[in-house]
């Protein structure tokens, strides 16, 4: 683990998630977020978990940023741009933030480095998967099976 | 110098209160479900520092629990984004200052 690649990534990944949070054109912030998934996908490929960064990749970037552009698409007949900027917003933030570095900071136990841990394999994770996770694997594919029902059903034509 | 804990959770902490900014300032309803998606994805990479950090254990949990929270935000988008197409139809608009209809 490279300090270097933290710092090119560490920047990378806020850069992208700033712009995400305050462009005006909604297409731009998707995409900026998009490009947060990506540097946040890389952070877990620089800790060594491949397959998380591989999921998130599929997932994020492949499935929800797309449904993101597709609802703006959509949606877009009278919001093209967002107007208005609530600074009390900007204000809790930075507040959340201030506490939360602090108390990070202030922490003595967390300013440790990364111990050598063996790679993980997808393999010891599919067998995690289906011995110890079974149960919740099962019911993350009805949780699943449910929003995809239940997404249908909000956006079927409303009978008159 | 190899990155320690803190600083992961630092950029952890960062992207958490930059999700909240876009959940908290914007009007758009999509902005908002942009930002619930960033907060979640801090916990993520929380979740994983921790993992990565910790002594080596029998079972990888902090990546167990990565997974099943990536696959808990996508069913979350999928209804969220269903939810501001229909309130699109029904009001013709995403602006949620505008939702005003229950308001006393």
């Amino acid at each position: 683990m490279s300090s270097a690649a933290f710092v090119i990534i560490s920047i990378f990944t806020l850069a992208a998630a700033l712009a995400a949070a305050t462009l005006r054109k909604l297409m731009h912030a998707a995409l900026s977020f998009a490009v947060a998934l990506v540097g946040i996908a890389a952070f877990f490929f620089l800790l060594g978990a491949e397959f998380v960064g591989l999921a998130l990749v599929f997932i994020y970037i492949g499935a929800v940023a797309v449904l993101i552009v597709f609802t703006i698409l959509l949606t877009r007949r009278h919001a093209g741009k967002d107007r208005g900027f609530n600074w009390s917003g900007v204000a809790i933030a930075v507040a959340v933030f201030g506490g939360l570095t602090w108390s990070i900071v202030k922490t003595q136990s967390l300013s440790i480095v990364a111990p050598h841990v063996p790679a993980l394999t997808v393999k010891r994770i599919g067998q995690a998967l289906m011995t110890s996770y079974v149960w919740p694997l099962q019911c993350v594919g009805l949780l699943l099976t449910a929003a995809l029902i239940g997404a249908l059903v909000l956006v079927m034509e409303e009978k008159r | 110098m190899t990155p320690t804990l803190q600083v992961f959770l630092i950029v952890s902490a960062a992207l958490f209160s930059i999700g909240l900014l876009a959940a908290l300032s914007r009007r758009h309803a999509i902005f908002i479900l942009i930002g619930i998606e960033m907060m979640l994805t801090a916990a993520n990479l929380n979740f994983i520092a921790f993992w990565r950090f910790s002594p080596p254990a029998q079972q990888p949990v902090g990546v167990m629990i990565a997974i099943f929270s990536i696959a808990i935000a996508a069913a979350e988008a999928a209804v969220g984004l269903a939810m501001v197409i229909a309130v699109y139809r029904h009001y013709r608009t995403t602006n949620v200052d505008q939702l005003d209809q229950l308001k006393g």
